[in-house]
């Protein structure tokens, strides 16, 4: 076995990435979302702190204090049992009926992640209407989903992973 | 991590970390008892036998509630409408439900060894769900998890067990989990209900000259019943005097630590082991057992199924 750990390629980092996410969360307040009426849910884990990015920046501009949630997808999978887990939870501890609720992720790829979380999230009620926003897109679809809003969209080959970096003061995205 | 064994047989077969796996994950599925909708579509396809050759409410009913919150397709053999009523062998029984392509069999039967019989006979996961005197490894998962979500270090409690130890499997499986934990084990029973624990002889198991000693600064106390169905009347006097030797009082209780939990694994029989008023008190957690049963059931399916997706 191969154990040498490969190294990853920055596509962008440092002032790109603040200019790309300023973009990305500018795009989402000044959309029609009606966020007095809206509960920001991050898809774990990748999401979560972009959820918290855009609920803080939603409580600065917008002087709303958004409601936030976390999905944990995994019993959820067409392949439930591709990954094993324990310890993260779904944490949606409010009524959601009615509401209008952005879902956030850091990458999206096949879609798949996507599906099994709005899938999710009917079980905890129906929402008004679901908008996602996801920091990168990875392209690659296998299901026809589509964000409604994108920070930036990535060419990698399948194999290749994205990763995301916005929680240091070093942020960067990486291709490994 | 991941739990590497297609059967869940007996607590002796995990390790602290393994039953530290089984109740985190359980803590996790009780979260699904929140939603508007119970149920998850992760056991889609998967089909779940379960066969009680002895009488149950509680075990049985909630295999079967974890099992359709999976969303498992599940079914249950009534022995007494089954052939084994006509004299059908266990074995044949089970090779005959095999040859269906089950994922997983739930077995509760009065000898011990019965789960254990079966796994060898079947590629599908196997759940003992209570083997004569032997184990009840589901249960001693659910008063862990009971006891987790209130103390946070186990390995410095103190647990009573008192009662029809000998023919409590559930005494045995909770011995043997709790001190897999670290725990101090203190054990009271009529001699002639007393098991004989040689495997155990050097842990922090006491077996205590008392019903105070045993109950003195407990953080925990788990209450049996005496068994009649395994003639466990036999082993006393009368019931009269079990009751004045044995029966867990408000008065006894006061000994126990100031946030003493007690626990019992049903069926209760009032105001013989345990005062009527006890299980009404809120440091009794009787229906929160049978709340985290559930869950802790999903979890071991879950992470049965999930091994035989891997390994199977």
């Amino acid at each position: 076995m191969n154990l040498t750990l490969k190294k990853g390629v920055i596509i962008f980092g440092g002032k790109e990435t603040d200019l790309i996410l300023d973009n990305f969360i500018n795009g989402i307040i000044s959309s029609d979302i009606d966020f007095s009426n809206a509960i920001i849910i991050g898809i774990k884990n990748g999401g979560v702190p972009l959820a918290g990015l855009i609920k803080n920046a939603v409580f600065n501009r917008l002087g709303i204090d958004c409601k936030i949630g976390y999905i944990d997808m995994t019993l959820y999978r067409d392949d439930p049992f591709a990954v094993k887990k324990s310890g993260y939870s779904t944490d949606l501890t409010f009524d959601i009926n009615d509401k209008e609720i952005l879902l956030v992720d850091d990458v999206i790829n096949s879609g798949r992640t996507v599906r099994a979380s709005i899938d999710e999230i009917f079980d905890f009620g129906r929402p008004r209407k679901i908008k996602l926003a996801v920091f990168v897109d990875k392209e690659g679809r296998e299901l026809p989903i589509c964000a409604d809003f994108i920070g930036k969209k990535i060419k990698a080959e399948k194999q290749e992973i994205i990763k995301v970096n916005i929680t240091s003061k070093k942020k960067f995205v990486e291709k490994i | 991590m991941s739990f590497q064994k297609k059967d869940l047989i007996s607590i002796k077969d995990l390790s602290a970390s393994d039953i530290n796996y089984f109740v985190e994950t359980a803590k996790e599925f009780k979260k699904i008892f929140l939603k508007d909708i119970k149920k998850v579509p992760t056991l889609r396809g998967k089909t779940v036998v379960n066969i009680f050759y002895e009488p149950s409410t509680r075990t049985r009913s909630s295999f079967e509630i974890a099992q359709k919150r999976l969303s498992a397709d599940s079914l249950s053999i009534s022995i007494s409408q089954s052939s084994v009523a006509k004299g059908e062998s266990l074995k044949d029984t089970v090779l005959n439900l095999d040859a269906m392509k089950p994922d997983a069999f739930i077995i509760r039967h009065s000898e011990s060894g019965a789960a254990h019989f079966i796994s060898k006979l079947t590629k599908a996961s196997v759940i003992n769900a209570g083997d004569g005197i032997n184990e009840h490894p589901t249960q001693c998962l659910i008063d862990i998890m009971t006891v987790a979500e209130e103390k946070k270090d186990l390995s410095s409690l103190k647990v009573a067990i008192i009662g029809d130890i000998c023919h409590s499997r559930v005494a045995r499986s909770d011995i043997y989990g709790f001190s897999k934990l670290g725990a101090d084990i203190y054990l009271y029973a009529p001699h002639s209900l007393l098991p004989r624990l040689t495997e155990h002889k050097n842990k922090k198991i006491v077996i205590a000259k008392s019903i105070e000693e045993a109950v003195k600064d407990a953080d925990v106390v788990i209450m049996l019943r005496i068994q009649k169905e395994r003639a466990s009347y036999y082993f006393i006097p009368s019931i009269e005097e079990y009751r004045n030797f044995f029966k867990l009082t408000p008065e006894l209780l006061s000994l126990a630590d100031k946030k003493v939990m007690v626990l019992h694994p049903g069926p209760v029989n009032r105001d013989v082991e345990i005062s009527g008023s006890i299980i009404n008190d809120n440091r009794t957690h009787i229906f929160k057992q049978v709340e985290n049963g559930v869950a802790v059931r999903m979890a071991c399916l879950y992470i049965l199924m999930g091994y035989q997706k891997i390994h199977g």
